[in-house]
């Protein structure tokens, strides 16, 4: 028995692992599983602790390459980071990363993730053509997005099977550099203008928001777009555009004691945060500093120390989305339930994804560390959003109750009943579908 | 991996043929250098030198060899059970010197090369939790300090790594391992240590100092220790 925990280091819980290193070893086990990848899922979604929690970590093995045409099989255990390592020198990127490139393939999949680019690439699944997926029975099937139970499992957080391959199409780029631009928006609306002006768009764009400011400077922040740099762009002292020198990353040394994070620290982290990305203008950046910011310190989520905090990210529809997001805002800056970081975006279409996190409309993210009455105020935030028809993130969740997830998930009954099909006994699950109350 | 990021092709020897396919296919792809592979049983002892020679055929000059085999088998089983004590002896010692001797000397006619063989801390001392494994692991770590000085005089190099526990499958679920590290750490280290000629590397590098320490606690005392 081990301690385990999602990122947000809430909750804890006690964990029996296992981690096969061979592919025939990635059964299910016992009556109740679920698969773990690199354990980015902030919440309960990768934890099982009435059961068996299986690790894919060690089945990560690239399978197949196509060089002409980009399309790339490999283990569900592959991380995005792994995989960007030996494709970028060759030309080609994923098409949907999140924030971080330490989650598996299968992860990815299983969470439906979204990037910066989702107003005009959607999420992850879209571009997957083909997962192969283990069954409760011990049955392996292949899937393809004409099967209902490939969109179970995109989003599907685990539910439906364990995923053992992943078939991806790549996109090609020229160089492994990113040209960004940067704007400094002074409050809320200009930074939701910057989001959806066709004239400032790009296919990655994102606002970073100071959740500390107030009054008529609410919602101040950045917005940041960038596109993958043509070779014309990157000058030509670079040796070779798609190779970048790697740099280690420096572990975040120790959890830090609670008192460390105060509404002044993190108004400091922010302030120098935002002089840090709010360099202005256009320039060229690589792409890890681009999409993986916070990647360059290991283990940064124990900057909110032992106790934890709870990434809170949810999506209002377009209709509502303007006003209602600053009424949000109002009220986390007024509780002072401060955030290193608050990112806004506008997402594209909802995906056919059952169990997807994007639709159409704006998503906030924030952190929000661990501290005594958290829950209740985030109980009224949930019903302020489920008012507004939104919804929230299951790849960031560790306390919504099974209301608030039925509210903003119409198709939850469509995927249960493809569950059912595969999984009677539900013979799949987590510390989050058992919370959530998933298909009961 | 590191070898064949580096643009290294590779040859893989492995008891298991469907795994080999798949690390070959996995190195071919990421890495982009060719990579071959056979199956291989250790105790076959007669066959090792037409196997060497077989791989020379097939690769072309062979530049060094990395032999990672062992059996960590059970302590409390080896003291009872003759064939489980033999096993892991056998494994861990016998088989692995006559492969050395194999790989030895096909590197001595080229007059250059290296052999990098994985003993183990647990050689460096006898436990009473673990000194059937300890004592192949220490008779292998003595083996290589002689392979050493006789290939010395070809210019064959051969590194004896002493890994701590490592995070593999092998120790995966035991609580409480001190100093548990990642089999990445071990291969950079492994590949550092062949570049630079090392004689015997410890890896994690604080166990040459632990290991220092535990060798020189006198055996009166050692013996009544419960390590």
């Amino acid at each position: 028995m081990e301690q385990l925990a999602g990122w947000g280091n809430f909750p804890v819980t006690e964990a029996n692992l296992v981690r096969p290193e061979r592919l025939r070893d990635l059964v299910p086990v016992g009556d109740s599983v679920i698969a773990r990848g690199l354990g980015r899922s902030y919440g309960d979604a990768a934890l099982n602790s009435s059961g068996t929690t299986v690790l894919t970590t060690k089945l990560d093995r690239f399978v197949e390459f196509d060089a002409t045409t980009g399309l790339v099989r490999a283990e569900a255990g592959l991380s995005l980071g792994a995989l960007l390592k030996a494709m970028v020198p060759r030309g080609w990127f994923v098409p949907v990363t999140p924030g971080t490139q330490n989650c598996t393939l299968g992860g990815c999949l299983a969470a439906d993730v979204h990037g910066k680019n989702h107003h005009r690439d959607g999420t992850f699944s879209r571009h997957v053509t083909k997962a192969t997926l283990v069954l409760a029975s011990g049955e392996t099937r292949v899937l393809n997005q004409s099967d209902p139970l490939f969109w179970a499992t995109a989003g599907g957080m685990g539910l439906t099977g364990i995923i053992r391959e992943v078939e991806l199409q790549l996109i090609p780029v020229e160089t492994a550099y990113m040209q960004v631009k940067h704007v400094k928006s002074p409050d809320l609306d200009t930074t939701i203008e910057l989001l959806t002006d066709p004239a400032h768009d790009a296919q990655y764009t994102v606002a970073w928001i100071d959740c500390l400011a107030s009054g008529a400077s609410l919602g101040r922040g950045v917005f940041m777009a960038g596109d993958h740099a043509p070779k014309s762009a990157v000058p030509l002292n670079r040796e070779d555009p798609l190779r970048l020198k790697m740099k280690n990353t420096k572990p975040f040394p120790i959890d830090l004691p609670g008192f460390a994070l105060n509404p002044f620290t993190i108004k400091l982290f922010n302030a120098a945060y935002n002089s840090f990305q709010g360099r202005r203008g256009e320039f060229l950046s690589p792409y890890p500093s681009f999409f993986y910011p916070l990647d360059g310190i290991d283990q940064w989520n124990r900057m909110y120390g032992k106790r934890g905090f709870v990434q809170y990210q949810f999506v209002l529809p377009a209709a509502t989305a303007q006003i209602a997001m600053r009424e949000v805002l109002r009220r986390f800056s007024e509780a002072r339930r401060a955030s290193f970081l608050a990112v806004l975006k506008r997402f594209g279409a909802q995906g056919p994804g059952l169990l997807s996190f994007p639709t159409e409309g704006l998503t906030l993210s924030l952190d929000i560390p661990m501290s005594s009455g958290i829950l209740e105020f985030l109980d009224g935030m949930d019903a302020f959003v489920r008012n507004h028809g939104g919804r929230i993130y299951l790849a960031k969740d560790s306390r919504m109750g099974p209301e608030m997830l039925r509210a903003g998930y119409p198709r939850l009954d469509e995927f249960c009943e493809v569950r059912r099909l595969v999984d009677p006994a539900g013979r799949f699950s987590s510390d989050l579908s058992r919370r959530l109350k998933l298909c009961p | 991996m590191q070898w064949a990021e580096a643009g290294y092709p590779i040859y893989l020897l492995g008891r298991d043929t469907d795994e080999l396919q798949r690390i070959s296919t996995d190195l071919e792809l990421r890495c982009g250098v060719k990579v071959w592979h056979k199956q291989f049983d250790s105790n076959e002892h007669t066959g090792h030198a037409a196997l060497v020679r077989e791989i020379a055929d097939q690769a072309g000059a062979i530049e060094g060899f990395l032999i990672a085999l062992g059996y960590m088998g059970d302590q409390s089983t080896s003291e009872t059970d003759v064939a489980e004590c033999e096993k892991v002896l056998g494994t861990n010692f016998v088989d692995v010197a006559v492969l050395c001797h194999a790989c030895a000397s096909h590197l001595e006619s080229l007059e250059t090369g290296w052999i990098a063989v994985l003993s183990s801390v647990a050689g460096d001392r006898g436990r009473m939790s673990n000194y059937v494994y300890g004592s192949a692991k220490g008779g292998l770590s003595v083996f290589l300090q002689g392979l050493r000085s006789r290939l010395q005089k070809s210019g064959v190099h051969v590194l004896t790594v002493k890994p701590g526990p490592v995070d593999t499958s092998m120790t995966f679920g035991m609580s409480k391992l001190p100093l548990l590290c990642p089999p990445e750490k071990v291969a950079s280290d492994i590949v550092r240590a062949v570049a630079k000629r090392k004689d015997v590397l410890y890896t994690p590098g604080p166990w040459r100092l632990i290991m220092f320490i535990l060798r020189s606690v006198p055996e009166r005392l050692f013996k009544k220790t419960s390590l």
